[in-house]
């Protein structure tokens, strides 16, 4: 009755009469997601530092932007190394996920071992990677040099750096990856592999031309995860790096941290928040785009 | 086998009775005077703050006075105080300022209280506390230039030299180095990459890389930045040629990756015995002497740094501690940072290795020397160092910006660039940023 009594009156009606329930919720996200944000806009508009005056200052800060050789470094690096950390564990996620797809002994206990590292707090490991990657003491040179391949300097030189960095975030985020797209896997028909068996198709093909295309859906949720993961990596970077050596793998993040909260450059940093921000929308949006042109195929 | 907290705690049981008692027996001053209130106490993570940590609950019994007591990384204190500071209700009412980092900001941001009055009041300052007793360097961080007194000096920490006698021994080596140039020659001797042993070893790390290349420069008798602030020296000739020195040293004789080593990279690297010497803080002594931790206990030597070709100069860093003027606690906090760099304290942080205390009286006693697991050579180090001390850094508000610039240049320094066209470059892309800050 009462169902027949609000669909009679029409959805307004409905948000007139039950408006008050939103409120709390309204208010949250306006302090707790709005507030921030309006507040960062304003700072980024002003030369604000921890004291003294704040002045007006436009749009300078984000002008500034365009002639910073050192945040264009780091832009730069941001991208490369997030191409770097998506791509890697997406490759070897869809493998691991395939692998695991298939009835072998001891399979639970090798997918519990290999989802171990996403559950490590980024801080810990980090802290013991670093000590691992030590060019003299550290126990990854002493394995390369016991068969014979000579020493790596890894994060402790500028042109190692960051595919070392991409070496960790692969070695934690792979299982997320796999997991997602191990999901997808258990959820295929049958039906087109027993056509395909039927039809004499290889492993490989069956895989090319069945498994990758209806796995698609899952792979860009895992791209798109692992793109806004990537781009805001900050404290693998900043426990193994603090963005060196030199600024070899400052990226945006720790850009943005050290003006903020070590020059207390907090107008600067703001700005930078803000174009930051925007280029993560532009990509999440261009990917979810991506992907419902690939749901609609 | 000794480890650095256990020497502390060890040292605190036993020093604990005799400060108490001389406290104590000071009844002309009422410690009590705050009885029933409650402080909280801002440190940076360093042995200072391990000692004040193991000595807490005797301040707490002296004066009726319940301290919280918090310790973070400098990295992270810093900001957290500063911010904290900028929004005028500070969670602390103590805190430790690394003042060779942020003496300008503390100062031109009126954040601290002025101690002057605290100290003036006889109701308030024991007459044992002697503000004169205080070498002058630290003196003067800690007052500004309207004579406020922002923090009492609590630390000055001074750059030396570690070597390992054995390595030098087996070298025919019987004394460390005296001069830059015998330093190189010996480092160069001491390398020996087969068996993976670097000659020297130091901080290449941006940014943590410019106190070491400061305090060579020191040996140029040059500073950083003039003595008004105002205008960068880090591309004169004497920087040029403290930059070859730094690239030669750290390329010839150091370990690979020597180029991201921050101080606690070359402290795991000469603890393990890799390396011969290591120019940096002194304040780093205690781990080396730890039998868990190091394998060159009963082998690491203490040295001043060697002469410059014009000048002999150990760098220093002070540390002080203060009241904020936001703070809710201020008698009870004064009667804390007393107690802290009172000279019982202070003899007690030279004694334990927590660090170098910036009061004269501490040195030249035989029974702390005789206390202390530290050898003798530790106190003498110290002794000459104090006396041939210049600070470090320079006195700007954009220190760790300063810091980020010069040190990328550095960086590449060490990675073989050209050191007049990178430190030329540092230079050029600093000075902006420094007029900003000097025009307010």
């Amino acid at each position: 009755m009462s169902a027949t009594v609000a669909m009679a009156s029409g959805p307004r009606a409905y948000g007139r009469r039950y408006w008050v329930f939103a409120v709390p919720a309204a208010l949250v996200v306006l302090l707790v997601i709005l507030f921030p944000w309006i507040f960062t806009i304003f700072m980024s508009v002003h030369d604000w530092k921890v004291s003294g005056d704040t002045p007006y200052v436009g749009f300078a800060n984000y002008a500034k932007m365009l002639h910073d050789q050192r945040f264009i470094g780091a832009v730069w690096r941001t991208l490369i190394f997030t191409a770097a950390s998506v791509i890697a564990p997406l490759v070897l996620g869809v493998w691991a996920a395939v692998c695991f797809s298939s009835n072998f002994r001891g399979r639970g206990l090798a997918r519990t071992l290999f989802v171990l590292p996403m559950m490590a707090t980024p801080v810990a490991i980090s802290l013991v990677w670093t000590m691992m990657f030590h060019p003299q003491l550290g126990v990854l040179n002493y394995l390369l040099t016991s068969i014979g391949l000579p020493p790596s300097t890894w994060v402790y030189d500028g042109s190692t750096v960051i595919p070392t960095l991409v070496m960790v975030e692969t070695w934690q985020w792979t299982p997320l990856v796999m997991l997602i797209v191990l999901g997808g896997i258990a959820s295929l028909p049958t039906d087109p592999y027993e056509a395909a068996v039927l039809d004499g198709a290889s492993a490989w093909q069956m895989f090319r031309h069945i498994t990758l295309p209806l796995v698609m859906p899952f792979i860009m949720v895992a791209a798109v995860i692992r793109i806004i993961d990537a781009l805001k990596t900050f404290d693998t970077i900043y426990v193994i790096t603090l963005g060196g050596p030199g600024s070899a793998s400052e990226t945006v993040n720790i850009l943005l941290y050290q003006t903020a909260f070590a020059y207390y450059d907090l107008g600067y940093g703001s700005a930078m928040v803000v174009v930051f921000f925007i280029l993560i929308l532009l990509i999440s949006m261009l990917l979810l785009r991506l992907r419902q042109r690939e749901d609609l195929r | 086998m000794i480890r650095r907290r256990q020497v502390l705690a060890s040292t605190a049981v036993l020093a604990a009775p005799a400060i108490v008692a001389k406290a104590n027996a000071q009844s002309a001053f009422d410690w009590k005077q705050c009885k029933g209130q409650s402080i909280e106490i801002n440190f940076q993570l360093s042995p200072r703050g391990d000692l004040v940590r193991h000595h807490i609950k005797e301040f707490e019994a002296l004066t009726g006075i319940t301290a919280g007591f918090e310790q973070i990384p400098e990295q992270q204190q810093r900001p957290k105080v500063a911010m904290e500071m900028a929004t005028g209700h500070p969670s602390f009412d103590v805190v430790n300022v690394g003042m060779h980092v942020q003496k300008k900001l503390v100062e031109t941001a009126h954040w601290m209280e002025d101690l002057r009055p605290y100290l003036a009041d006889k109701s308030l300052t024991n007459p044992d506390f002697d503000f004169g007793d205080f070498s002058k360097p630290s003196l003067a961080v800690a007052t500004a230039a309207d004579g406020s007194v922002n923090v009492i000096p609590s630390n000055q920490d001074l750059f030396i030299v570690f070597y390992n006698k054995e390595l030098l021994a087996a070298k025919g080596f019987t004394a460390p180095p005296k001069t830059y140039d015998e330093m190189y020659a010996m480092a160069k001797a001491l390398t020996d990459p087969s068996k993976q042993i670097a000659g020297f070893v130091g901080r290449g790390l941006k940014n943590a890389n410019v106190v070491l290349f400061d305090n060579i420069l020191l040996g140029f008798d040059q500073e950083t930045v003039t003595p008004d602030g105002k205008k960068l020296l880090t591309d004169t000739p004497a920087a040029i040629e403290a930059g070859k020195w730094y690239q030669k040293i750290m390329r010839d004789c150091g370990p690979p990756g020597n180029i991201g080593f921050n101080w606690n990279e070359c402290q795991t690297t000469f603890m393990q015995g890799r390396a011969a010497m290591w120019w940096d803080g002194i304040g780093f002594s205690a781990p080396l002497l730890d039998k868990n931790k190091s394998r060159v206990t009963d082998k690491v030597g203490f040295a001043p740094v060697p002469a410059g070709p014009k000048s002999h100069n150990a760098a220093t860093f002070i540390e002080g501690i203060g009241i904020p003027k936001a703070a809710k606690n201020k008698k009870a906090a004064w009667l804390f940072v007393q107690w802290i760099t009172g000279k019982d304290m202070m003899n007690e942080q030279l004694r334990a290795g927590a660090g170098t205390p910036p009061r004269l009286s501490c040195y030249g006693r035989e029974d702390i020397v005789k206390s202390s697991a530290f050898p003798k050579e530790w106190f003498d180090t110290t002794g000459i160092s104090l006396k041939i001390a210049r600070p470090g850094l320079p006195v700007i508000v954009p220190v760790t910006e300063f810091r980020d610039t010069i040190g990328a240049g550095l960086t590449n320094i060490v990675g073989g660039a050209d050191v007049e066209a990178e430190l030329k470059k540092a230079t050029e892309a600093f000075q902006p940023v420094l007029d900003k800050a000097n025009a307010g």
